[in-house]
C-alpha cells in the first residue's frame, strides 16, 4: 500500500511556528521595526555634534571695554551681551557656559574678571578655561612653550557604535522570551498543549521547533540592525561576521531557553507576563543596553556580568566595535553557553502540557 | 483493520478506575469493556467523571487505582507512543491554533503519525474541503468541531476518543456532526464518546453507560436501558401549585412519579388506560395544569428515574 507522503514532524512544526509569527502583524513590528526606530531615534538624538564652542556670557554694561573684542577675537567662544538675570537664567538652563563679569564696574579687563559657572558641568569648566584663555592671550600673556595639536576621532567610539551592539543584544532577549513564552503559554491555556500530548509527537520536537524558526527569524532580526546601523551612521563591524553570527545564535538560543523556562509552568498570559517583565527589567536596566554597566558601584560588577544579556553585550560589543577575535571572549560565551544549559533542563523537567 | 493479532482483546478496558483530585473523587470504580468496532457513549451530567475516564484512557492522567487497558496495552509500560498512535482524540474546550489555515492544521498533526489519510483526504471525511485555506479563528463553532474530528481522524486511528462532540452547537450544526460520526461507525472503528445528551449518545452508540458521581449507575443498549424503565409512555406534568404525590400514584397504570420543581413525570402502562383516570384526578384535586405532554421513554427519563435529577442539572 503505498503510504500518503507526510513532511518530518520537526519540519511540520517549525513551518507552524514560523506561519503563525509572520501571521502576527504587531509581533513583526516589535521584533523587526520597533528596534529599528529606537536605534534611528537615539542615534539622532545623541549623533556627533560639530565642534560646539563654548558660550560666554557678557553682562551688559561691561560691553564696549575690551571685553568683548578680545574674547571673540579669539574665535575660541562664542559671546552674547545680556543683563545679569537674563544671563543668570540662560546659565541656569545650559544656554550659556559661564558668565565673565568686571570686577570694577565700569573699569577695564586687566584690573580683574570674574568668572562665574557651575564648577560641577564639564561645559562650565571648559567655558571658564577657554574664555580665560583667549582673554589672557588678548592681553599679552605670551606661551611658553610650542603646542601642536592632533584630533582624532576614534572609530567605534560614538554613542551610535555602542549603541546598535546594545540593541542587538536587547532585541535577542525580547524576541525570543516574548516569543516563546507568550506562545507557549497561549498554547497551555487553549488546551492545545494537552491535545499535542494526546498524540505521538516526540516532546522535544515541539520544544526543539522553537528553537528552530527562533534561529530563521534571528538571522533577519541581527541583519536589520546591523544594515540599518551600517547604511544610516556608518557603524561597521570591524571584528569576524562568522563571530558575529556565533555570538547572536548563541545569544538567541540562550534566551529562548530562557523563555521556555519561564513559560515552564504558568497557565495564562497574565502570569507569564508579569514573570518574562520580572526576569527582563533588570537586564534592561543593568546589562549595559543604553549605557554602560561600569556606572554602577564596582562590587555589582560580577553580578551584572553574570546576566546573560550582559554576556551577549559584552561579546557583541567586542567583536563589533573592538574587532576581537572569538576566543577573546570565551568568558561572556561561557556565561551565555552555561545559561542556555540550566534553563533548557530545567524547562523540560518543569514543562506543564495540561 | 487493526494488525493486532489477538483480536479478541477488546479495545477498550478498565476495572476499579479510580481517580481523586484533592478531596474531590471525579472517578469512583468504573468497571468497562468496549469490544472492538462498536460505539459506546458515557452519558451523565457535567461534573459525573467523563471527561476524567477519557483521558485516564488517552493517557492524559494516571489513575490512582485500578487497571487500564487499551487495545491490550497499559500506559507507561514503554510503548506510549505507539498507543497514542493508535488513538485519535478530540478534547472538549481544545483551541486550534488561530493562525493556521483548516488544511495547515490536519497536514501539521498528520505528520506526528506514521500511518494515516492524506490531508485533503482528512478534510474532505468532515466536508470542510471548501474551508481548506480559511484559518481557523474564521470557523464557526460546528466547522471547528468538525476540524477537530479531521485532526483526530488523520492519523487513521484503531479508537476514537470524542470528549462531547456536539456541546454549545446549533442543532444543525449537531446533525451535521452525527451524520459524519455515522459514517466513521460504518468503517469498523471504535468509537468512545462522552455526552450529556440523551439524544446523542442514543443515536449514535450501541451501548451506553450512566454515570453519576464517578460511578457506572446503569449500563446497556439504549433500547435496554429504555426497557429496564418498565414503561410504555411517559407523561409530563407540569402545574403551578404541588399536589399530593400519593393521590397521582393511585390512578390506575401509573407505575412510578418523579417531581422536579413543577414538573410531575409518571411513567405509565398503558396510556389510553391511564390517562382518563389521570385527568379526572386532576380535575378533582382541582390542579392548575401549565401543560401536559406524554412521550416515549427516553435515556433522559432512565436518568430520572434512577437519579431523580436531569441529566442537565449537573
Amino acid at each position: 500500500m503505498a503510504e500518503p507522503k507526510r513532511k518530518h514532524p520537526l519540519l511540520e512544526l517549525t513551518k507552524a511556528r514560523m506561519l503563525e509569527f509572520v501571521r502576527e502583524p504587531e509581533a513583526l513590528f516589535w521584533v523587526f521595526a520597533f528596534p529599528v526606530l529606537l536605534a534611528l531615534a537615539l542615534g539622532v538624538a545623541f549623533r556627533e555634534r560639530p565642534e560646539q564652542r563654548p558660550h560666554i556670557a557678557v553682562l551688559e554694561g561691561d560691553d564696549g571695554v575690551g571685553l568683548v573684542d578680545p574674547l571673540s577675537s579669539s574665535h575660541a567662544v562664542d559671546v552674547s551681551v545680556m543683563p545679569e538675570p537674563e544671563a543668570r537664567r540662560a546659565l541656569r538652563t545650559g544656554k550659556v557656559d559661564a558668565i565673565v563679569r568686571l570686577q570694577k564696574p565700569g573699569g577695564v579687563a586687566k584690573e580683574g574678571v570674574t568668572f562665574i559657572y557651575d564648577a560641577s558641568r564639564p561645559e562650565g569648566r571648559a567655558g571658564k578655561t577657554t574664555a580665560e584663555d583667549a582673554l589672557q592671550r588678548a592681553l599679552g600673556r605670551p606661551d611658553v612653550a610650542a603646542v601642536e595639536e592632533e584630533t582624532v576621532t576614534q572609530p567605534g567610539a560614538r554613542y551610535i557604535d555602542f549603541l546598535i551592539p546594545g540593541l542587538i543584544g536587547l532585541n535577542l532577549m525580547g524576541s525570543g522570551m516574548w516569543g516563546l513564552g507568550f506562545t507557549v503559554v497561549q498554547a497551555r491555556n487553549r488546551k492545545l498543549l494537552k491535545r499535542l500530548a494526546a498524540t505521538p509527537m516526540k516532546r522535544w520536537h515541539y520544544l526543539l521547533s522553537f528553537m528552530l524558526s527562533r534561529l530563521f527569524f534571528l538571522v533577519l532580526e541581527v541583519g536589520a540592525l546591523v544594515a540599518f546601523g551600517w547604511l544610516v551612521f556608518g557603524v561597521r563591524v570591524t571584528g569576524s561576521w562568522l563571530g558575529l553570527a556565533l555570538v547572536s545564535v548563541l545569544g538567541g538560543i540562550t534566551f529562548a531557553g530562557l523563555g521556555l523556562l519561564v513559560a515552564a509552568r504558568p497557565r495564562s498570559v497574565e502570569v507569564v507576563s508579569g514573570w518574562m517583565n520580572f526576569v527582563m527589567l533588570p537586564m534592561w536596566l543593568m546589562s549595559g543596553s543604553f549605557f554602560s554597566y561600569e556606572r554602577f558601584p564596582a562590587a555589582m560588577h560580577p553580578f551584572i556580568r553574570a546576566l546573560p544579556l550582559t554576556a551577549l553585550n559584552d561579546a557583541l560589543r567586542a567583536i563589533m566595535n573592538d574587532g576581537l577575535p572569538l576566543w577573546a571572549v570565551w568568558q561572556p560565551v561561557a556565561v551565555m553557553a552555561a545559561w542556555a544549559v540550566v534553563s533548557f533542563v530545567a524547562a523540560l523537567k518543569l514543562f506543564r502540557w495540561q | 483493520m487493526s494488525s493486532d493479532p489477538a483480536t479478541n482483546v477488546p479495545a477498550l478496558r478498565c476495572s476499579q478506575l479510580r481517580k481523586s483530585y484533592g478531596k474531590v473523587i471525579a472517578v469512583d470504580g468504573i468497571d468497562l469493556e468496549i469490544p472492538r468496532g462498536s460505539s459506546f457513549g458515557l452519558l451523565g451530567p457535567n461534573g459525573a467523571g467523563k471527561t476524567t475516564t477519557v483521558e485516564m484512557f488517552i493517557g492524559l492522567q494516571r489513575q490512582d487505582a485500578g487497571e487500564l487497558e487499551v487495545l491490550g496495552q497499559r500506559w507507561g509500560q514503554g510503548s506510549d507512543d505507539a498507543m497514542r498512535a493508535r488513538l485519535g482524540v478530540q478534547l472538549q474546550e481544545t483551541q486550534l491554533a488561530d493562525k493556521l489555515t483548516v488544511e495547515e492544521t490536519v497536514r501539521l498533526f498528520r505528520s506526528f503519525y506514521t500511518r494515516g489519510m492524506d490531508a485533503a483526504e482528512a478534510v474532505a471525511a468532515v466536508e470542510l474541503t471548501d474551508k481548506r485555506s480559511a484559518r481557523v479563528n474564521s470557523l464557526s463553532g460546528g466547522q471547528k468541531q468538525r476540524l477537530a474530528l479531521a485532526v483526530a481522524l488523520v492519523g487513521d486511528p484503531d479508537v476514537l476518543f470524542l470528549d462531547e462532540p456536539t456541546t454549545g452547537l446549533d442543532p444543525q450544526a449537531r446533525r451535521m456532526i452525527w451524520d459524519l460520526l455515522d459514517g466513521m461507525r460504518s468503517r469498523g472503528r471504535t468509537i468512545f464518546l462522552t455526552t450529556h445528551y440523551m439524544d446523542e449518545a442514543e443515536r449514535l452508540c450501541e451501548r451506553v453507560a450512566i454515570v453519576d458521581h464517578g460511578r457506572v449507575i446503569a449500563e446497556g443498549s439504549p433500547e435496554e436501558l429504555v426497557r429496564s424503565l418498565d414503561a410504555d409512555q411517559v407523561v409530563e406534568l407540569h402545574v403551578r401549585d404541588l399536589l399530593d404525590e400519593d393521590k397521582l400514584t393511585a390512578v390506575p397504570g401509573v407505575r412510578s412519579v418523579k417531581r422536579r420543581d413543577h414538573v410531575y413525570r409518571l411513567r405509565v402502562a398503558e396510556l389510553a388506560q391511564t390517562l382518563p383516570g389521570l385527568l379526572a384526578t386532576l380535575q378533582e384535586e382541582q390542579v392548575d395544569i401549565q401543560s401536559l405532554s406524554t412521550h416515549e421513554p427516553t435515556l433522559e427519563d432512565v436518568f430520572v428515574g434512577l437519579t431523580g435529577r436531569g441529566l442537565r442539572d449537573g
